[in-house]
Parts: C-alpha cells; sequence; structure tokens
C-alpha cells in the first residue's frame, strides 16, 4: 500500500446558503481545493462524494455524475462515485479516496462532501435526518435523531453522574472556537446560562446541545505521498484511514453509553498509525449533540469512560488545554452540513497542521485526529494525519 | 405516503410482539431478526412471541417531533429491556414526571401515528407503567 497525502483543502462558509444551491457550493468549494493543490482538471483521476440525502433534500440523486458534470470534468469522463453513511457520508468518502490511491489505482483523487439542507422546511429535515436511524423499528414508533441521543445522555447522567451544565459547556466551547472561524456558521459566544434555557428539544437535550440544519460543501485532494512535495509545500500525511460498523438501532447495542463503532474504528486507525491516544495533539469530533463530544472523547480513549463530562468544564478540551477538541466550532457551531462534516473536519486539520489556523490555532500542532459518526453510532470513520 | 403492505407486512411483530428466538444459542431477538449474530449459518430460529413486560433502560421525552407525531408531543419515548433479554424502542404512556430508568412497563394496543389527513392509520405496541413500580 502506498502512502497517501493530502495535497490541497478548500470548504465553503457554513450557513444557510439561500443564494445557492447543491451544485453552486460543490462548485465553490471544488475550485478552492484544486487551486489550493495547484492540480488542473486533467491530472484527476477519480472523485468520491459523500452526500447523505440529495434525494430527499433537493429531489436529487446520481449526485456523482451531478458533480463531475458541474466541476467541468464530463469531457474528460472521469469516475465520480456518491457514498452515503448517513452524517459520516463525509467521511467515508475521504476513506475511500485513500483507499484509491493507497492502492495504487488512482493517483490525484478528489475526496468532497456536500449537503444543502435548507431548500426544504424544518420537518422534512427532520424526517430526513431520522432516516439515518431505524426507520421500521424506532422512527416508526416516534423516535428523533435529537430523541436518540438524548437517551445516550439521560443514560451518562445517570450511570456516571453527568450533569446538565457540563453537557452545556461542550456547546460554550465550541462557539467560542467558531467565533474564531471564518467559515462557522455561528459566530457568537454563548453561556452556560442561556444553553439551559433554550427549548427543550427531547428532555435532557435542548437546542444549543444540538448542531444545526446548514448549507456547506468541503473537498480536499489526496495523491501519493511520493509525489505530493510536487504539488504543494505543505502536504499533510494520511497516517490512518479506518472504519466501522455496529447495530443501526440504538437499542440493539451491547452498551448504551458507548458507541463501539468508535471504539472499534479508533483502535484500529491508532494501530495502523502506530500512535496511542497521548500522542495526539488535537482533534475534530462529532458532536452533533454536545453529548455526542462527551461519548466522542471517552470512545477515543482521551479521557476515562464516564469522565468526557468534566472535560470541557474543566478546560481541558479548550485551545491550549491538554488536548484541543473541534478548534473549527464543532458541528455544534461551526455547523453540520451533513454530508459535508467529516470533509470538513479534515480541512480545519489541514489548516491546523499548517499552522495557517489564524485566532484558533492549536500551537505546535504536529498530529491530528477527526472522527466522524453516521446516525447515533451505526458508522464511525477516524482519520490520523500529520505534517 | 406509502402503500398499505409496508405496514401491513408488520403486523403480527408490531401487534403481538412476535420476534425470533435462536434454538442454538437460545438467545431471543425483537425486533425479529432472520440472522442471528452469534450463529449466523448455523442458526435455528423460530419465531417468538414476548409478554411484553420490561424494565426502562433510558428515556427521553420529545417536545420537538417529525411531522407525523407533531401533534403528540410532548411524549416519552424509551428503551425497554424485555424479561427475555432483547431491547426495543417504544413510547411509555405516562406523565413526563413520572417516567424512570428502572421503571416497570407493560404493553398497551394503540394507534401509533397516521401518515397526514387522509393516510394510513397505523397501529402497534406502546408501553405504560406497571402500577407501584415508580
Amino acid at each position: 500500500m502506498r502512502s497517501v497525502s493530502i495535497i490541497g483543502a478548500g470548504c465553503t462558509r457554513f450557513g444557510e446558503r439561500w443564494y445557492d444551491s447543491l451544485r453552486d457550493l460543490v462548485v465553490e468549494t471544488g475550485i478552492m481545493a484544486l487551486e489550493d493543490a495547484s492540480v488542473s482538471g486533467d491530472e484527476i483521476d477519480g472523485l468520491y462524494i459523500g452526500n447523505m440525502s440529495g434525494g430527499r433534500f433537493v429531489e436529487q440523486e446520481h449526485i456523482g455524475a451531478l458533480i463531475s458534470d458541474c466541476a467541468g470534468l464530463s469531457r474528460l469522463h472521469v469516475p465520480s462515485t456518491r457514498v452515503e453513511a448517513a452524517c459520516a457520508s463525509g467521511g467515508l468518502a475521504l476513506r475511500q479516496a485513500v483507499l484509491a490511491v493507497a492502492s495504487g489505482y488512482s493517483d490525484v483523487v478528489i475526496a468532497a462532501g456536500v449537503e444543502k439542507m435548507t431548500d426544504v422546511t424544518g420537518g422534512v429535515a427532520a424526517d430526513a435526518l431520522a432516516a439515518a436511524a431505524d426507520r421500521e423499528w424506532e422512527c416508526f414508533f416516534g423516535a428523533t435523531f435529537p430523541a436518540l441521543y438524548a437517551m445516550i445522555a439521560r443514560l451518562h447522567m445517570h450511570r456516571f453522574g453527568t450533569t446538565r451544565e457540563e453537557l452545556a459547556a461542550v456547546a460554550v466551547k465550541n462557539h467560542h472556537n467558531g467565533c474564531a472561524n471564518p467559515i462557522s456558521q455561528y459566530q457568537m459566544e454563548i453561556s452556560v446560562e442561556k444553553v439551559l434555557r433554550s427549548p427543550l428539544v427531547a428532555d435532557p437535550l435542548r437546542v444549543l446541545d444540538c448542531s444545526p440544519i446548514t448549507d456547506g460543501a468541503a473537498a480536499v485532494v489526496l495523491a501519493p505521498t511520493e509525489v505530493a512535495s510536487k504539488y504543494s509545500d505543505a502536504p499533510i500525511k494520511i497516517l490512518a484511514a479506518a472504519q466501522a460498523s455496529d447495530t443501526l438501532a440504538l437499542h440493539d447495542r451491547r452498551e448504551i453509553t458507548t458507541l463501539d463503532a468508535s471504539v472499534y474504528a479508533a483502535r484500529k486507525a491508532f494501530d495502523q498509525a502506530g500512535l496511542a491516544p497521548k500522542d495526539i495533539d488535537l482533534a475534530e469530533v462529532h458532536d452533533a449533540f454536545t453529548i455526542g463530544e462527551i461519548v466522542a472523547i471517552e470512545d477515543l480513549g482521551f479521557v476515562e469512560k464516564g469522565e468526557g463530562g468534566r472535560a470541557a468544564e474543566e478546560g481541558l478540551t479548550a485551545i491550549g488545554g491538554k488536548i484541543p477538541i473541534n478548534t473549527s466550532g464543532g458541528l455544534k457551531a461551526c455547523g453540520h452540513p451533513v454530508g459535508a462534516t467529516g470533509i470538513k473536519q479534515a480541512y480545519e486539520m489541514v489548516l491546523q497542521l499548517r499552522g495557517e489556523a489564524g485566532k484558533r490555532q492549536v500551537d505546535g500542532a504536529k498530529v491530528g485526529l477527526t472522527h466522524n459518526v453516521g446516525g447515533c453510532g451505526g458508522t464511525a470513520l477516524v482519520h490520523i494525519m500529520s505534517r | 405516503m406509502s402503500t398499505v403492505p409496508r405496514f401491513w407486512r408488520h403486523i403480527p411483530q408490531r401487534y403481538n410482539l412476535v420476534g425470533t428466538h435462536c434454538e442454538k444459542c437460545d438467545e431471543y431477538y425483537y425486533p425479529p431478526r432472520t440472522i442471528c449474530p452469534n450463529c449466523r449459518r448455523n442458526a435455528k430460529m423460530e419465531d417468538h412471541k414476548f409478554d411484553g413486560r420490561g424494565t426502562v433502560v433510558t428515556y427521553t421525552t420529545i417536545y420537538n417531533a417529525t411531522d407525523d407525531f407533531k401533534r403528540q408531543t410532548p411524549y416519552n419515548l424509551a428503551i425497554i429491556e424485555l424479561m427475555e433479554g432483547p431491547r426495543l424502542t417504544g413510547q411509555v404512556i405516562c406523565s413526563p414526571d413520572e417516567i424512570k430508568i428502572g421503571m416497570k412497563v407493560k404493553p398497551v394496543f394503540r394507534i401509533l401515528g397516521k401518515e397526514g389527513d387522509r393516510g394510513i392509520i397505523y397501529y402497534g405496541t406502546k408501553f405504560v407503567p406497571v402500577e407501584g413500580s415508580a
């Protein structure tokens, strides 16, 4: 297997992009990534696109061909593949692109992610997202996506004494980081009191515990490490690309307060990279809900099981803390265009490892980890990269 | 809007809590599974009707629902462990203050929802507290 590096990265501003279609967002980010990589269209061997639900959000399927077409690559007949694993579609696209280059099958490959979520009303969007859960045995009985994470939160609080304030501290930190990120959907500080006063969505989770509905796209360009310096003077090496699955329904899991898919993907990733959690300088983790970040830092091995709650409150996961988490603002503040999220995490890591993250730069960042979850843990992807 | 067979094909499982049991490893499955994850190819699966009494493992109260369930808010949703071992997701009919982790519940037959004003009305199992357990 060949070593693979990221030679370019781009990401649109995240938010309610009413003037832009799915196509506009993809073209915008594609141009940014290709310019960053100084790669021309005829060098591209393939595209992998993460998109959860073009069919529900914009009534468009066949996203692979669409994007190759919009990107001006139709006459080159470049193979373009759309991949889907709910909210982990972006991470999945990245891993598929890594495999294509590592295997020697392709040389220069784009991994992109896109979701255009605001072309439908809130109820339709909520139902489309609920399709990441088990339609027949969860949603049929009234489960929503926040409800599943709320049940994880409830049991975590019951078992480990995690408090409502500790959940809120995750949102406060991530909004603070988002303020320093120009692409972030929310550019406002919030307080613990404000989180606790926001309306209940699924008890104990409130509006400000939840990631928003977001439009956005992100792309990275991959090439074999041996030729990466030909394109970029700061290539980022991918040390591990791991993926794991678990039961679709939360009720079927071995354990409800642990996402086993995250545990297994992390174990494989650390094994591939020959590293341990203590070697990681910073991480982007899947905080679709505040409890998601708490469970993730436990499952990835940054803190002991049950101690994730205290991390944000004690400043452990802040920029300047022991293990900065979600410097981009995370899904919570930067926004969560589901199919784009896994690639946006890689984009943030590229900036951090190049030392180009501005006010949110983690000093001396050398090794970073990204963690992307589909549904409430049916799929997990973990990537580790270094400068 | 869905067609009738989508709901009709699950009537035995949803009305009567019919799941499966693997005779080989003696594990029970609800919702039903065709393939036993323990024994896979060597499994010997049979139908099993669950009694439906169980315990609340974790729960939430939903205030913001999808369009089909909006009229029911706020409602309690729980993961319930049946006596035979398997867990399922279902609604628990009681006040949000009443539901607790560890609470004993039993099944009741109810309307679960309807697809819009003119769509299918579908039925199935919800749960109520067993008196004196809270």
